[in-house]
């Protein structure tokens, strides 16, 4: 199983799309090395700097439909390779949810209220979130704040990040 | 209670059910291209398990840069060819016999209703077009359609779009998805698979269904599935003769899996199409569409006709009709891809090209190149193109640039005024 949790990275925007997350001209790279340096390359947003905002980032937090487009697992691959290894958002689009969890990463959904919460009481200030996955708790803390938000990973989901990924539970079941 | 079509595929593909929400299918076929496969294919070397399931199933085609256009796409290509050759993959295409998959595929005969298709590609949703359940898939997915031949689904939700009315004259099959994806947005169908139905789908040839069905991920669709007909079975003909008897035949067990007239929708939205008008998409999402008589006017570099979307036959003969005797505006490069070698073939024969040609069109052969921005028509910054593909992110067809999606005929028009405009104006040529 992979490690969840450390440094997050706020996203404030709905419907970030694969393109955003990594320009298709890269998909011509054969090693998830060769992507590091692209990661969010072409998205557009007020107060995101990629060259400043990612290095030691390991959780990112966002808004609805986050991944929608492409089905390039080279998306949660750019993420990988950068250590983010979990991200946390109203909702996904179906083929990026389904690749995080297949390459045994997660893609948390929350209630809205509860990022709208996150991103108000957070964005912009340090924030640290530890990820406990099996207890189904996140732990989030900037200087002098801290709370627990509770969340439920199940059934498939679960499984694929307990295998590590979908070709190891495959692999094992059928 | 009836069924829909997809809730008959998934009952009848169904080899395991691990969790609540979580179905395993099996799956009849599994798609290829050079792009996503690689990694798959490496993947299952390092682990020790470069195998296939069944190389029957298994298709490939070298389609997103072709020719390569450098050392990269050139190991892609090299990766895909001697896996395929490797494993005794018969259906593969390699240059001089590809198109784009989402086109060479269908018109081999692969697709067949009641299928259930896997491919590392988000507009693998176009094969819906003749009642199968396909998807696009990651390379982690792919990488166990390959090994296993299944793939898992949450269980099938469907949207029901019933479309209605008479299209007037200048509206074709990628102005009505572009007004759908324009009235429910880009996460409106998430999750679910888009079935369109009613009077304008049944009047549809399999071209025009494609069109449609290719961009239900738009909407964020997993699939988008039209149920078999007569005009299905017509296209299929020469692929199923052998199983059927007749045409009736096939039709009456097709029409066994089409959805049951008491199935249960999570939505249905019925929309007469009778007064639509040619639409087009502006800035850099698929759901920001206006009617093309919105955006005339607005000035283009380039024209690109071609792609998974609109680069078959029935496209090109539509845009050649607004083209015939015409010269494209001279500050426009108009660009045309055939999608296919056969299309390409069939455009020569009836004397498309040549209409391109005299109008001042660059022929390019069959790829996907420029709809993503990989070749054979890249944007430089801040230039602007006007397209019949499928999506319109920033940066999509090249870093800094835009692009107006929109269909052949508003395409061909907008090439000869050097700015967006509706085809009707040049009914019959000029």
């Amino acid at each position: 199983m992979k490690t969840f949790g450390g440094k997050v990275l706020f996203l404030d925007r709905a419907d970030i799309n694969t393109d955003e997350i990594i320009p298709a001209k890269y998909l011509t790279e054969i090693t998830k090395e060769a992507m590091k340096p692209h990661l969010l390359e072409d998205l557009k947003l007020e107060g995101f700097d990629r060259r400043r905002d990612i290095a030691g980032k390991r959780v990112v937090v966002t808004r609805e439909n986050f991944g929608c487009g492409s089905s390039r697992e080279h998306a949660p691959w750019a993420f990988e390779v950068n250590d983010i290894t979990a991200v946390i958002a109203p909702s996904f689009a179906r083929i990026f949810r389904q690749n995080m969890y297949n390459c045994g990463m997660l893609a948390l959904e929350l209630p809205a209220a509860t990022i709208e919460h996150l991103f108000k009481a957070y964005a912009g200030k340090e924030t640290t979130m530890s990820i406990d996955v099996t207890g189904g708790a996140i732990r989030v803390e900037t200087a002098g704040v801290s709370e627990t938000i509770q969340f439920s990973l199940q059934g498939f989901d679960a499984a694929l990040v307990q295998a590590g990924g979908w070709l190891e539970y495959a692999d094992s079941n059928y | 209670m009836g069924k829909t079509i997809a809730e008959k595929i998934f009952d009848s593909h169904q080899v395991d059910a691990p969790y609540p929400g979580t179905t395993v299918l099996r799956l009849d076929a599994v798609f290829c291209h050079e792009i996503t496969t690689p990694t798959a294919i490496t993947d299952l070397m390092a682990r020790g398990k470069d195998r296939v399931f069944d190389p029957a199933k298994v298709k490939a085609v070298i389609d997103h840069v072709s020719p390569a256009k450098d050392s990269k796409t050139a190991e892609q290509g090299k990766v895909l060819r001697d896996w395929a050759h490797r494993h005794d993959i018969k259906d593969f295409f390699d240059i001089g016999r590809n198109g784009v998959c989402h086109a060479i595929f269908p018109e081999q005969g692969f697709v067949r209703p009641g299928y259930t298709i896997i491919m590392g590609d988000s507009h693998t949703c176009t094969h819906g077009a003749f009642g199968a359940f396909a998807a696009g898939v990651g390379t982690t997915d792919l990488e166990v359609g390959i090994l296993k031949g299944v793939c898992a689904f949450k269980p099938p939700k469907t949207m029901k779009f019933e479309l209605v009315g008479k299209l007037p004259e200048g509206v074709y099959a990628k102005d009505i998805i572009l007004f759908l994806i324009g009235k429910i947005g880009v996460n409106g169908a998430t999750n679910m698979i888009m079935e369109f139905t009613g009077p304008v789908i049944d009047a549809m040839g399999m071209d025009s269904r494609m069109t449609v069905c290719n961009m239900a991920i738009e909407a964020g669709a997993t699939c988008g599935i039209c149920n078999p007909d007569a005009t299905t079975v017509d296209y299929l003909w020469p692929f199923i003769k052998m199983d059927f008897a007749s045409k009736k035949d096939a039709l009456a067990a097709y029409a066994a899996i089409a959805s049951d007239s008491d199935a249960q929708y999570e939505k249905v939205c019925k929309f007469d199409l009778s007064s639509l008008e040619p639409m087009a998409t502006f800035d850099y999402r698929p759901d920001n569409v206006k009617p093309v008589r919105e955006l005339a006017g607005a000035t283009v570099d380039q024209v690109y006709i071609g792609s998974c979307t609109n680069g078959r036959i029935e496209d090109l003969r539509i845009a050649a009709a607004v083209l015939k005797g015409a010269k494209i505006h001279a500050r426009v490069r108009g660009i045309l891809s055939p999608a296919t070698p056969q299309i390409y073939r069939q455009a020569l024969d009836e004397g498309l090209i040549a209409i391109f040609m005299d109008a001042g069109f660059c022929v390019t052969n069959p790829t996907c190149g420029a709809c993503l921005g990989m070749s054979n028509g890249v944007l430089a910054p801040k230039e602007v193109c006007a397209s019949t593909t499928n999506r319109n992110f920033y940066g999509r067809m090249g870093k800094g640039g835009m692009v107006h999606l929109m269909s052949p005929a508003t395409a061909a028009a907008t090439a000869l005024a050097g700015c967006i405009t509706n085809s009707v104006l040049y009914k019959g040529g000029k």
